[in-house]
């Protein structure tokens, strides 16, 4: 009876720490961003080297490389982790070194990505400093994450719900459509989750990619600046850039868990939708 | 809540869609030229608000500008990769191969925290603080305690340009923090009441002045100012350049010459630099 | 495809890294006096052991505080805590690596300074370093438990287990699979992060004598010096990208070892 009551006790105790040290967190960045937010700072563009005006190309533009990234790297992905769970036998080498490259890449630091970025896509495709190329090389970044999620989400599928798909005749596609997406549905979102919450908050990948530029941008081959980079350069190099710096932040930050939320009850939809649990 | 977040997207999505749609309209009649400036982060906002007021006149002008270092502005000037570069120092001896245009004026000064007793050091106090010699400020005046020394990144200009003036090399300095940029090294000195860096006096003027908790020293005796940069009187101080690799022509000399002109200076003032236009 | 990617990738790096060696053997990486790059000094094994030091420090902060907290939103809160709890994770998944950074340098850095100067340090940066970490790994982690059968959870329970032998002697061993996943998920973004520990872990390139040293981890160090570098330091930077291309190379192979099938068949 005792060690049920420790093992509570310190499971509590962990979720108060960890909730208190985050709570003051962000307590700190909305207490000094708050008051910088209104409709125009979401809107216009930034003035005075950021310190006065706001961040609506800025917003714009990192949507857009967001977008570009995961509209890349979620399908080849989720081809990816079929593959190797579905179409590939357990022991095999290729499945073996296929998913060690992805543990490698996971690994990469994101400067790295962001030197690779900007002499592949930037110089060597020649796209220069532009969405394009920052949307790319944080495809690339992600592609791991998505991956590894993905390909676990499918594995805890237990084989019975194949074995069951088969015996009632369904080719291998509808089974994969029909059952198994469904069911590993929640470690598909979890992984688009952390992934998106990678690439919105990656900086130094887009430093050499898709650059400084804080104009609203006219096609993806613009350079455009992501709100991480605009948080550094307000908070790192521009006198004064403090307040709007914690004002972007906060914005980063809504949309980021906006956009998590939505994932998740999206998810929840999908699967109360398509199967019933046993 | 569920609604909330899927209603943002959809607004994002839509402003998206606009955004890209209504400007090209309007530019489809005219051409645009493309003025590609990289190099120093230092520079590099002021630049980019000189870019805007400069797009502002001359609306078929589109200048990009992208930081990297006053390295990377030499390089990006030579290969051609930029039309023109930005570097926060003067052309060295092995870049005879480019042209050099100044376009503002810039000082470096010590900074330590403002409960710090100390009103000034010596050029020997700082040269002993800087190579370990004197490690606790009772001796040079203040308080007993340790001393933290605040170091720049290797290859930044406002190293070597420390360097240079208190004829030291990178290894005989004996630092306990390196900083990259000027603002971490504010951060870094009004955080800890026992730190001493070196920073742009622009960048710590305009805190000093914004309640940051730090205070400039003086440097031989004349006082840390933007005023006494001016007056060139400060013995630290370091031109801010534009560079090209051959005569500039077209609308990079129109750039450059608006740059350097008097138009320019309230610009060239908000960053707490000095112009040199008058 | 993604083999493809990391080919790419190491191709890049190596051109790049080789110039150098034309002129520097690769034992004067480890042998150099000191990391001067401009002064032809190239020692990078303190840079190393700071990589190293932080990543395994936050590992051993973040796995267990992660696996708690999945177990605590999965089985220990009441239903409507746990969502709101589940929330604050995500949220905290997404917030940028500069904002944990600047928190680091502004709020946390001052608060160890008082204990022991300088303030910004190995220490520091393990804790933000594990801060960053947690989310990936709670997060994983719940997906994996929440992917284990629910009849596993019923079967112990009709058993007459109580909550905790069940969670640790079957929920966490089925599980384990995907907790390990989660925790090379972690160790990769601690190895990989380069601008919060930038900012707080103090750069100067020495090995640490303690946890209150100033320490520069390679990525920090790439980070900090490529713009201004060219030449044989930009050269010796990427040879530095490799070593830590390497290092991860080594890390999954040797997790690859260690990982059994899925103990479910």
């Amino acid at each position: 009876m005792s060690k049920i009551n420790f093992a509570t006790l310190l499971i509590w105790l962990v979720a108060i720490v960890i909730t208190t040290v985050f709570v003051f967190i962000l307590a700190e960045i909305i207490v000094y961003g708050l008051s910088g937010l209104s409709w125009s700072f979401l809107v216009e563009p930034p003035q005075n080297a950021g310190r006065s005006g706001g961040i609506g190309p800025i917003i714009i533009s990192t949507g857009l490389i967001l977008f570009v990234a995961i509209a890349t790297a979620a399908p080849l992905g989720l081809a990816t982790a079929v593959l190797l769970t579905e179409f590939t036998p357990q022991d095999s080498r290729f499945g073996f070194f296929v998913e060690r490259s992805i543990d490698i890449l996971a690994g990469i630091p994101s400067i790295v990505f962001g030197l690779f970025g900007n002499a592949f896509f930037c110089l060597y495709l020649g796209l220069g400093f532009s969405i394009l190329s920052g949307g790319l090389t944080l495809a690339c970044m992600v592609l791991p994450i998505l991956i590894r999620t993905a390909t676990e989400g499918f594995r805890a599928v237990p084989n019975d719900y194949r074995l069951a798909a088969s015996a009632l005749g369904l080719t291998r596609s509808a089974a994969l459509i029909h059952l198994l997406l469904p069911t590993a549905t929640p470690a598909l979102v979890a992984g688009l989750l952390l992934g998106i919450g990678r690439a919105g908050a990656e900086t130094a990948a887009l430093i050499f990619t898709s650059g400084y530029v804080d104009r609203m941008p006219d096609s993806l081959f613009d350079s455009g600046r992501a709100l991480s980079i605009h948080i550094y350069d307000l908070s790192m190099n521009v006198a004064g850039g403090d307040a709007n710096a914690n004002s972007t932040a906060l914005v980063l930050i809504i949309i980021l868990f906006l956009i998590n939320s939505t994932s998740i009850s999206l998810a929840n939809q999908w699967m109360h939708k398509r199967v019933i649990s046993s | 809540m569920k609604k909330l977040g899927q209603l943002t997207i959809l607004i994002l999505i839509a402003a998206i869609v606009w955004g890209y749609f209504k400007p090209h309209s309007d530019q489809v009649a005219m051409s645009i030229e493309k003025l590609v400036l990289t190099g120093s982060s230092t520079v590099a906002p002021l630049v980019a608000e000189i870019g805007k007021r400069f797009e502002s006149l001359h609306p078929n002008v589109r200048v990009d500008v992208q930081t990297g270092g006053s390295s990377r502005g030499v390089t990006d000037t030579r290969t051609g990769l930029a039309n023109i570069g930005m570097i926060s120092r003067a052309l060295k001896k092995n870049e005879t191969d480019l042209l050099s245009f100044t376009i503002a004026l810039d000082g470096i000064s010590i900074i330590i925290n403002q409960s710090n007793p100390v009103s000034s050091l010596s050029k020997q106090q700082i040269i002993d603080i800087y190579t370990g010699k004197i490690i606790n400020w009772h001796d040079v005046g203040g308080n007993n305690a340790p001393i933290t020394v605040v170091n720049k990144a290797e290859g930044r200009s406002t190293l070597e340009l420390f360097l240079h003036h208190f004829e030291l090399t990178n290894t005989q300095v004996k630092p306990h923090v390196v900083i990259g940029d000027n603002q971490q090294g504010i951060k870094t000195v009004s955080g800890n009441p026992n730190a001493i860096a070196y920073v742009s006096i622009g960048a710590g003027e305009y805190e000093a002045e914004h309640n940051i908790p730090i205070k400039l020293l003086p440097l031989d005796g004349i006082g840390a100012s933007v005023s006494n940069v001016h007056n060139r009187s400060f013995p630290l101080s370091r031109p801010l350049n534009l560079i090209t690799s051959k005569q500039p022509g077209g609308i990079a000399k129109t750039f450059i010459e608006f740059a350097r002109s008097v138009q320019v200076n309230d610009l060239i003032e908000a960053q707490y630099f000095v112009p040199i236009a008058n | 495809m993604s083999a493809a990617v990391i080919l790419l990738i190491l191709i890049f790096l190596l051109n790049e890294s080789l110039s150098i060696f034309q002129h520097v053997s690769v034992s004067r990486f480890i042998n150099d006096a000191s990391w001067h790059p401009q002064q032809g000094l190239y020692n990078i094994t303190p840079m190393l052991s700071a990589t190293i030091l932080s990543t395994v420090g936050a590992l051993i902060l973040a796995t267990p505080l992660g696996i708690a907290s999945a177990l605590f939103s999965y089985f220990y809160a009441p239903k409507f805590l746990a969502t709101w709890y589940r929330r604050l994770i995500e949220l905290l998944a997404g917030i940028p690596s500069v904002v944990y950074g600047l928190w680091g340098l502004t709020t946390l850095a001052p608060l160890i300074a008082q204990l022991h100067p300088p303030g910004v340090s190995l220490l520091t940066a393990i804790l933000i370093l594990s801060l960053m970490v947690l989310p990936t790994v709670a997060l994983t982690v719940e997906a994996a438990i929440a992917a284990v059968p629910a009849s596993y959870l019923q079967g112990a329970m009709a058993l007459g287990l109580s909550r905790w032998t069940s969670i640790k002697c079957i929920i966490l061993p089925a599980a384990h699979s995907g907790i390990t996943s989660g925790i090379l998920l972690a160790t990769g973004r601690a190895i990989g992060e380069t601008m919060a520990v930038l900012m707080v872990a103090g750069n100067v390139v020495q090995h640490p004598h303690s946890l209150f040293d100033s320490v520069r981890t390679l990525t920090a160090n790439i980070a900090l010096e490529m713009a201004y570098a060219m030449g044989d330091h930009r050269a010796a930077l990427f040879v530095s990208g490799l070593v830590l291309m390497i290092m991860v190379l080594l890390l999954v192979f040797m997790a690859a070892f260690f990982k059994r099938k899925p103990a479910y068949v």
